[in-house]
């Protein structure tokens, strides 16, 4: 301030630096340098998580983490982007832009395969190690989906599946037709919705939803064989073969059966589904939230099925936390005891009842776990899983398909046909 | 002998280093990013840019891609209804408003205010305004004519003409005013000796008025076609591309094929053919408006 200042004041003596004045400015710098020291003893480290987890059940289950972390000392600060593409967008321009986050959410598999390439994402093998991680975690391909050259990147939370057929009592009772039991019986019952005045299959618009329909029917209703085929070897011939023309005809059927959705969200999808407006929807694990954030009771109020009834089979995606490699000491000693914490079995059951997702852990009890979630368990248990898309796709291919089911299901003269061909022709250049 | 002719390099010194900074940044902002996304769009790139060569594989995809056949085609159709259409209104409404009318002002500011709302709230008005259940279709329903259809939004075939109108209405005002400038600055001179030769109005403005307007014809139209081309905020609030991919546009596919599908090398290709149409229009137009009056 002197140096600065010191000719001017000389020239033309200025009131405000007048030497009584200077005192007072000092007391009161010196005063609030050390309040400011204080503070920053007293407060814990700020880590800001990014994540898209915004719907009511996922905002419930994510507060779940920030208290156990705020518990440890720390200071969980949230910054949640509504929708996963978007989300995405801002996490990897924040990251590549030398400006990240403390952690972020990402769904484990080929996402995230660049940025550790590049080095950018912290390394959390000691961690791991430390905790075990490599005993407990249940089913193992979800470390592996974690792993890249033998080193572990991300700290897995949940497993979402995507196969589950939801289904609305109420709308099944007001067309007067039982409940069906798996897909055939559910499209065959959709003449009887549409006479009710209900749609069949809610579907938001949105290409992933459609496309994640699609793969759910590509998983379920032909032999999975098939399946790893096409989305793990990519192999264009059978892609392009009877087997997969079949699950283009029911994605058809689909179509017909949702053309009066117009909703976006998915979560506005699963709200006519419990509001019965619509017969069903085809949507993974996380639609639970909802069902549950409305009180309505699983086996009563609505039923699931997982694989679609048809071939009861879980994919084993899910959410994972990465964290970006950071300079500051104390941040750092912050994203290791976050990593650690979100893998421990309290705070595995809160956040997985709350989320309807499965633990990672084979070894905790959840014992309030509803009908639709033991249903989920006991298939993990038994071991009827299939790898998630995100794990065999890159999120390039992932979106050229996503492209392709947005025409297909708001054209309905693109015949299956001509979707097959395409769909061919993105197995062929997909990696 | 005289002296030697001072350099010409020296000439005007405080006004060239003022430049500078100026200069420094078009070449290596502008010219420099532009330089390198055209070199990246021939590479691998995915999430992060790495020099892998790939020749003209993504141009090939590029162009084999329906969704980018799409966008061009929105775009096109969109750019000239827009180009067309905004020139005639704007013009209309500043004629009409030249006629020496009382509550100017006011009008002008009615007609203008749209401009002042960035496009994602234009979006979102006229989301809701061409919405069929709360929107003009349902206010026209309710007043008991029941089989009345509006919905430009929700049919793919015409969703990109939906787009339009919320354009139109965003855009017209600015050219309504820069007309109006034009038209203020036309002698009145002019007026009074086609009044004397008994030249009907429509004609004075067609023939007489309008290509003595033309520097602002020429301002206008670089306004307008610069909005046109980069396009984006608006298709993302009103529509999100939708339904389906009827209302795609190159812009949008940029953005997507490098944020969410990780594929910057695609997003570089794209972005460079955006470059190459928009110098295919503007070379041969500046070579025919700059070069034209040398020779003259």
């Amino acid at each position: 301030m002197d140096a600065g200042t010191g000719r001017f004041v000389r020239h033309k003596p200025c009131y405000f630096f007048r030497e009584e004045n200077m005192k007072s400015i000092r007391m009161i710098l010196a005063g609030a340098t050390a309040l400011g020291l204080s503070m920053s003893v007293a407060n814990a480290t700020d880590l800001e998580v990014m994540h898209w987890w915004t719907s009511g059940g996922e905002a419930a289950a994510v507060a779940e983490f920030a208290k156990a972390f705020d518990a440890t000392g720390n200071h969980w600060v949230d910054a949640a982007i509504v929708g996963g593409e978007q989300a995405r967008a801002v996490m990897v321009s924040r990251i590549t832009g030398g400006d990240p986050m403390g952690a972020f959410q990402f769904n484990y598999g080929r996402q995230s395969e660049e940025l550790i390439e590049a080095g950018l994402l912290r390394d959390l093998t000691d961690i791991a190690k430390a905790e075990g991680w490599a005993d407990l975690v249940n089913p193992p391909s979800l470390l592996e989906g974690c792993t890249v050259d033998g080193r572990i990147y991300c700290a897995p939370v949940n497993i979402h599946s995507w196969q589950w057929l939801w289904l609305s009592h109420k709308a099944f009772a007001d067309a007067g037709v039982p409940v069906p039991a798996n897909w055939a019986d559910f499209a065959a019952a959709a003449p009887a919705l549409v006479a009710a005045d209900k749609i069949p299959l809610a579907m938001g618009q949105q290409g992933w939803q459609q496309s994640g329909a699609f793969n759910v029917m590509f998983a379920a209703l032909i032999p999975q064989e098939v399946f790893l085929a096409v989305y793990g070897d990519k192999n264009a011939e059978v892609a392009a073969g009877p087997e997969v023309a079949k699950v283009f005809e029911a994605a058809a059927t689909a179509r017909e059966m949702s053309a009066n959705s117009t909703v976006q969200n998915w979560n506005d999808a699963t709200n006519l589904v419990i509001t019965g407006k619509a017969g069903g929807q085809i949507m993974g694990d996380w639609a639970q939230g909802e069902f549950a954030v409305a009180e309505q009771v699983a086996g009563k109020d609505y039923s699931c099925l997982p694989g679609l009834g048809t071939t009861e089979v879980l994919g084993t995606g899910g959410d994972a936390f990465y964290f970006p490699v950071l300079k500051d000491e104390a941040q750092i000693a912050a994203q290791g005891e976050l990593a650690a914490l979100l893998l421990k079995p309290e705070t595995q059951v809160a956040f997985n009842l709350k989320k309807g997702s499965l633990p990672v852990r084979g070894d905790i009890d959840l014992a309030a776990a509803n009908d639709c979630m033991r249903k989920g368990l006991a298939l993990l248990a038994e071991g009827k899983l299939l790898p998630d898309t995100n794990q065999l796709l890159t999120p390039d291919t992932a979106n050229q398909i996503n492209t392709l089911f947005t025409e297909f299901f708001a054209d309905p003269s693109m015949t299956a046909q001509a979707a097959q061909e395409r769909f061919a022709g993105i197995i062929e250049n997909a990696e | 002998m005289s002296s030697k002719r001072p350099n010409q390099l020296f000439r005007n010194m405080p006004a060239k280093v003022a430049a500078i900074p100026m200069v420094v940044t078009a070449l290596f902002i502008f010219v420099g990013g532009t330089a390198w996304t055209v070199v990246y769009s021939f590479t691998k790139s995915g999430l992060l840019p790495r020099l892998k060569w790939v020749g003209l594989d993504q141009y090939e995809r590029l162009w084999g891609t329906n969704r980018w056949l799409v966008s061009i085609e929105n775009l096109a159709i969109y750019g000239i209804c827009m180009l067309v259409l905004v020139f005639v209104i704007g013009f209309i409404l500043a004629a009409l408003i030249d006629q020496k009318i009382r509550f100017e002002n006011t009008i002008r500011t009615v007609i203008l205010y749209p401009y002042a709302l960035s496009f994602v709230v234009t979006g979102l008005v006229w989301q809701w305004i061409l919405n069929p259940e709360f929107g003009v279709q349902g206010i026209v329903r309710d007043l008991g004519w029941q089989s009345f259809t509006f919905n430009p939004l929700y049919s793919p075939q015409i969703a990109i003409f939906g787009v339009l109108i919320a354009g139109l209405w965003q855009g017209s005002g600015l050219v309504m005013v820069l007309m109006l400038a034009g038209l203020r600055g036309i002698d009145q001179e002019v007026w009074k000796a086609a009044r004397v030769d008994g030249i009907p109005t429509w004609k004075t403005y067609i023939f007489i008025v309008i290509p003595m307007m033309r520097p602002v014809f020429i301002t206008t139209l670089v306004l307008v076609v610069t909005g046109i081309v980069k396009i984006y905020d608006l298709i993302v609030a009103q529509t999100g591309g939708g339904p389906g991919i009827a209302t795609e546009v190159p812009a949008k596919y940029v953005y997507d094929m490098m944020f969410q599908a990780a594929n910057l090398g695609q997003g570089f290709a794209a972005s460079t053919m955006m470059l190459v149409t928009v110098a295919l229009i503007i070379i041969p137009w500046a070579m025919l408006e700059f070069g034209g009056k040398r020779r003259v």
